[in-house]
Order: C-alpha cells, then structure tokens, then sequence
C-alpha cells in the first residue's frame, strides 16, 4: 500500500530540471531539496543566539556603545547560563529581546551600526 | 501436594501472569489501534512455534513502595519460534505492563533472550513498544539500557538484527533500533524521538506534535532512522516476513535459495526502459525488476534519499543486493543521504554473504552550499570505503552516465568490483559533455564569432569522442559492452563464477570508516 501511495505522488508532481555541470537534467525534486536552507554570509552587526534557550538578562538598550568581546545578553539554556557578547565594537541598533523571551537558534538578537 | 495439584497451580499462576495489564488497561491498548505484545508475537512467528520464557520474571525494585506492586513479566515477552521457516529469538515489551517501562529485570530479560540469539546465531526481532526508562528503579534502567546496546553491537554482522517499533520508543531507548539493521514503523503507532515534544516546548518554545516529531513518515522520509514504512501492523509483519526470507540466519550462511522464475518480460522490457538522451528521466526499479527472478524487489528505505534505490531481489534463486542511481529523483545524484543509505546497505550485505549489483546511471555529486556544509565529503566517502571493503561478489553494470567522482564511486574496477559491464548507451567521462566542453575549449568558444554556435559544435565534439563506453574498455576499465538483452545471461553466469569468492583483506582490528 505503501508502494501506491509513492507512485501516486510521483504521478501528481511534475518533471523539473536540475543542472549537474551545465547539463540540465529532467527529473523530479525531492521536499528535502526544495527544502534546502539557502546559504546566508555570516553579518557580523547581527548578533544571533548560538543556543536556543531563555534570555535572562539584557545590560545593553538602543544607543549603547559597545566594545567588542563585551557580554551583553545572558541566555539560559541547557541549565547554563551563557553569556553573548559583541563581535565588534559598534553602538546597539536595535535590541530584539527582552528578559524571559524564550529563543530558537540562530533567531537575531539585537543589530549593532 | 500431588502433580495434579501442582500442574493446576501452574495453570493458575501462568493465566495470572498472561493477563498482562489486565483488561483496562488492554482495553486502552486496543482503542489505539494496536495489538498487544503476545497477539503481536503469534501474528507475526508461525502458528504454534512461540516459545515464551521467563514468564514468571518479576521487578525487584523497592524504592517508591514499588515492592507492593506485581508486574506481570516485568513488562516484556521473550521467546523463541520460528518465521517463515526460520528459528528467530524474539522479545516484545508489554505496554499494558507499567507501560512497558523499562526496569532492571526486564533489560535482564530481553538481554537473556539476545544473548542466546547471538549463541546460537539466529535472527533477533525486538518488539518496541514502552513509556522509556522505569523512573523508580533509577540507574538500574539506565544499566539495563546500556547492557542491551553492548549486546546490539556485538551481534552486529554477526546476526540479523531487526526492530520493530510499535509504539512509543523514546529517549534512550531509540539507540537499540538505531543500532540494528532494520527498522520497521507504521504509521501513527509508531514513535521515535531523544526529547519529546514537551521538553521541546518548555526549553524552545517550539510546539510540534509527536507524529510531526517522530512518527512513522518523519523517520522514513526526512531522518532515515526507519528503513520499512506500514500503514497497519498486520502489513508491517508481512514486510519482515518477506524481508526473512531474503537474509541468511547469521554471517556464516548464504541466504536460502529459492525456486528459479523468469523475470516478467511482457511487463519490464529491459531494452524499452531507458531512454537514449542522458538527459531524460526513467524509474531504474523497472530495470531492477527486469532482471530479477519474477520482477520482485524488495526495496528498503523506500521514501528517503529517493536518488538512490537499495534493496534485494533473486537472480536463479539467490539473494543479491542492488544499489542503483535513480535518474528519475535529482537526476539520480549522489549526495549526503544517498550515499549514507547506500554505505550502510553495502556493509549489510558484505557481513551477511550477499553479493553485490551496481546499477550505474549518474551525473555526479549534487551541487550546493547545504551539500558542501553538511559533509558530503565525508558521507561520500562511506560509499567509496564500503565498496572497497566489500568482498562478496561485486558486480557493476553502467546503464548510461557514469561521471566523474560519481564514477569511481559507484563500484567501479578501482575499488575492486569483479566484473564491470557496460550499455552501449554507457558514457563513461570525467564530466558530462557541456561542462567539459566549455572548460577545454573556452578559449575557442571566447574567441569565436558566434561562441554558442561554437560551443556547440565543441560539445558535439566532446560526445562523439568521450561520451561512450569504448574509451573506459580500451583501458580495460569496463570488461565488457553488453547487449541489454544478454544482461540477466550475463549476470546469472557472473554469479555463479564468483560464488566462491576468495578475498582477504590486511589484518587489522577494524577500519576506521568516516562515520
């Protein structure tokens, strides 16, 4: 039955290209591939959580000058408490948290000019 | 007491303890749409060959005034039987007992049951169904745990290993299944994850669902944890019965061999399933099925990493394993889940005495920055490490591209395949005709007038020279260019040459294959 249900969704998608070496290729996509994260260059005033946890405790607001390595928000996660810091100095943009936000990975906390 | 008492209080103390859970909570069981652990048991061995032991196990925890309470069997039915013919050992974990948690007494059982599987070198079918470690009895669960993951991988490659997972198998306790061979689930019975959805929510505030998190379709389409998809338990058991019959009872054995068929030529026509451009999609299970005995095929891992098709069929009644490229899902590319689907299922079949198929139709490796990022350099490398460390009979046959790395790859004369044949609609180049083209004549298709007109002229070229299977042959690379139609003549004389196969590698305690 299993086996039925494969081919059925095989019928209902269409044929696409994919290029291997400037040769186009007919063929169908996989949800994982189309899927796919799109690759990003890493933004150095983008200070993301390298964690996902909660925040608990935040010593910088809109307008702080910061330099780099200074540690500016504290994220619990895992029984730890981890502290983020700037990768430059800079002065705080915007701060996108506050305490007791709850964070997934990689989600933009604050952005530095 | 005479012995007609004493077999009466025999009968007695057996039907209390076969009760299991009792009938509430059987009742509950059942409202899920699952059978309990010694229905599931008799469905799936022969009728009549269930032999159950330690049925009079009981705990022996004392914390949390657990010394008041009588777990039937401590949670879990071992045994041994028979299926399809074959002596299995088996366990199933009682979900109406306590949850089929797990205690020290019950690893103990399900240890006992795996050490005499190993023994005696027969299959070993676990039936998982269980809430997780047994809370009260603390470190004693996490021992029993340990103890039954030492012994998976001790009898791995030395017996089949095969799990069922027919309930909630969580934390912990999914690195038993992960260790074994093979992996059936079914459908909204079956759950599998290392935190579930609570701890999820309350860490990341990211809600989900079980069945979204780990259920049966998720581990066989998107992690590749299960290799067997079911939509009720009933077709689940007939899958591992047909899976049975396909593997031999342990590393020392061949796999039984069956009655010779035909393969279904009116259905499958060998010479009418590809097309000639490389460019044009077909399903190479249908030439998978034109070759085997009565077109049947077993295929595993069906819905993940679809670019890579793996799984067994017979040619004159004996097992092989087939790894074929599968043009039609991402033009049949390697990438990282195709090539750790296709590495494991070689190693499978090198422990387990089956010889080996290639079917060889690619353009190469699957461009992007995902790919590079995630490791495709070392997950291919499994597929290059498993091939070479092979020693069944290895037997490869180019349907039409065979590109590059891809090349090498997919069991080529390099990396020790016994015989390599190849279509004439093979191309065997370093790359496929466009890309090469515009890197050797780039200065002519710069310089030229009218540089498409040229390239294309370049890339006629570069075909009529390189895209085919004589420049391979004239190294001896391939050892024949075959007719389709000859193939399965071909194939059947090729196996029956090496089926005493004689190869041995350089002593060493193991490799160390890039995991």
């Amino acid at each position: 039955m299993a086996k039925k249900r494969v081919e059925k969704k095989e019928a209902s998608t269409p044929m696409e290209i994919l290029k291997v070496d400037d040769v186009a290729y007919t063929t169908l996509l996989t949800k994982k591939f189309r899927e796919r994260k799109k690759y990003e260059p890493n933004d150095p005033k983008k200070v993301t959580a390298f964690i996902p946890g909660t925040i608990v405790g935040v010593s910088i607001k809109k307008g702080s000058k910061v330099n780099a390595n200074d540690k500016l928000i504290a994220l619990e996660a895992m029984k730890m408490v981890n502290q983020v810091a700037t990768p430059m100095d800079g002065v705080v943009k915007k701060v996108y948290v506050k305490v007791g936000d709850i964070v997934a990975k990689n989600q933009l906390l604050l952005e530095l000019e | 007491m005479g012995l007609k008492e004493k077999t009466s209080d025999l009968k007695m103390r057996m039907r209390h303890a076969l009760k299991g859970g009792g009938d509430k909570a059987i009742e509950k069981q059942k409202a899920v749409g699952k059978l309990t652990a010694r229905e599931r048991i008799l469905a799936l061995l022969d009728p009549k060959s269930f032999h159950e032991y330690d049925l009079f196990v009981e705990h022996a925890a004392k914390d949390f005034d657990m010394d008041k309470k009588y777990l039937p069997g401590d949670g879990v039915l071992t045994g041994t039987g028979t299926l399809s013919g074959h002596p299995v050992c088996i366990y199933a974990q009682d979900f109406t007992v306590a949850g089929g948690s797990l205690g020290w007494m019950h690893a103990k059982k399900i240890t006992k049951i795996m050490d005499h599987a190993l023994k005696l070198k027969v299959p070993l079918i676990g039936i998982n169904d269980s809430g997780g470690a047994r809370i009260q009895e603390g470190v004693n669960s996490l021992a029993g745990y340990g103890e039954i993951f030492f012994r998976n991988t001790l009898a791995s490659g030395v017996i089949p290993q095969i799990s069922v997972i027919l309930g909630p198998c969580a934390g912990g306790a999914v690195y038993s299944p992960a260790l074994t061979d093979f992996v059936f689930v079914v459908d909204k019975i079956s759950k599998m994850f290392i935190t579930g959805p609570e701890v999820i929510k309350s860490v990341l505030g990211e809600e989900i669902s079980m069945e979204a998190l780990g259920g049966a379709r998720v581990h066989c389409e998107t992690t590749g944890n299960a290799h067997f998809y079911a939509e009720s338990e009933e077709q689940c058991f007939s899958q591992i019965k047909k899976l049975a019959g396909y593997i031999p009872w342990n590393n020392t054995r061949k796999a039984e061999h069956f009655p010779k068929k035909s393969p279904k030529t009116r259905q499958y026509k060998i010479d009418q399933i590809i097309s000639e451009d490389p460019k044009e999609p077909y399903d190479v299970r249908d030439v998978i099925k034109s070759l085997t005995d009565d077109s049947d095929f077993l295929e595993i891992m069906e819905l993940f990493a679809q670019n890579m098709v793996i799984g067994f069929g017979r040619i004159n009644g004996e097992t092989v394993g087939f790894v074929a490229n599968q043009p039609l899902v991402l033009a049949g590319v390697l990438d990282v889940d195709s090539s750790d689907k296709a590495a494991r299922f070689i190693r499978y079949c090198d422990a387990f005495n089956i010889p080996l198929i290639t079917l060889v139709d690619l353009p190469g490796y699957l461009p992007g920055v995902d790919q590079e990022h995630a490791g495709v350099i070392r997950h291919g490398a499994k597929v290059l490490y498993s091939y070479s460390e092979a020693t069944v009979p290895k037997i490869t046959l180019i349907l039409r591209k065979a590109y590059g790395g891809g090349y090498i790859a997919m069991c080529s004369h390099h990396l020790r395949a016994d015989f390599v044949f190849a279509w004439p609609t093979a191309e065997i180049a370093v790359m496929g005709p466009e890309g090469a083209a515009n890197i050797i004549f780039r200065k002519e298709i710069a310089t030229a007038k009218n540089p498409d007109k040229m390239r294309q002229e370049k890339v006629e070229e570069y075909k009529e020279k390189f895209a085919n299977p004589y420049v391979a042959a004239a190294y001896g690379y391939i050892d024949a260019v075959i007719e389709p139609n000859e193939t399965r003549k071909i194939l059947i004389h090729a196996l029956e040459i090496s089926a005493e196969k004689d190869v041995s590698m350089p002593t060493k305690k193991h490799g160390i294959p890039p995991f």
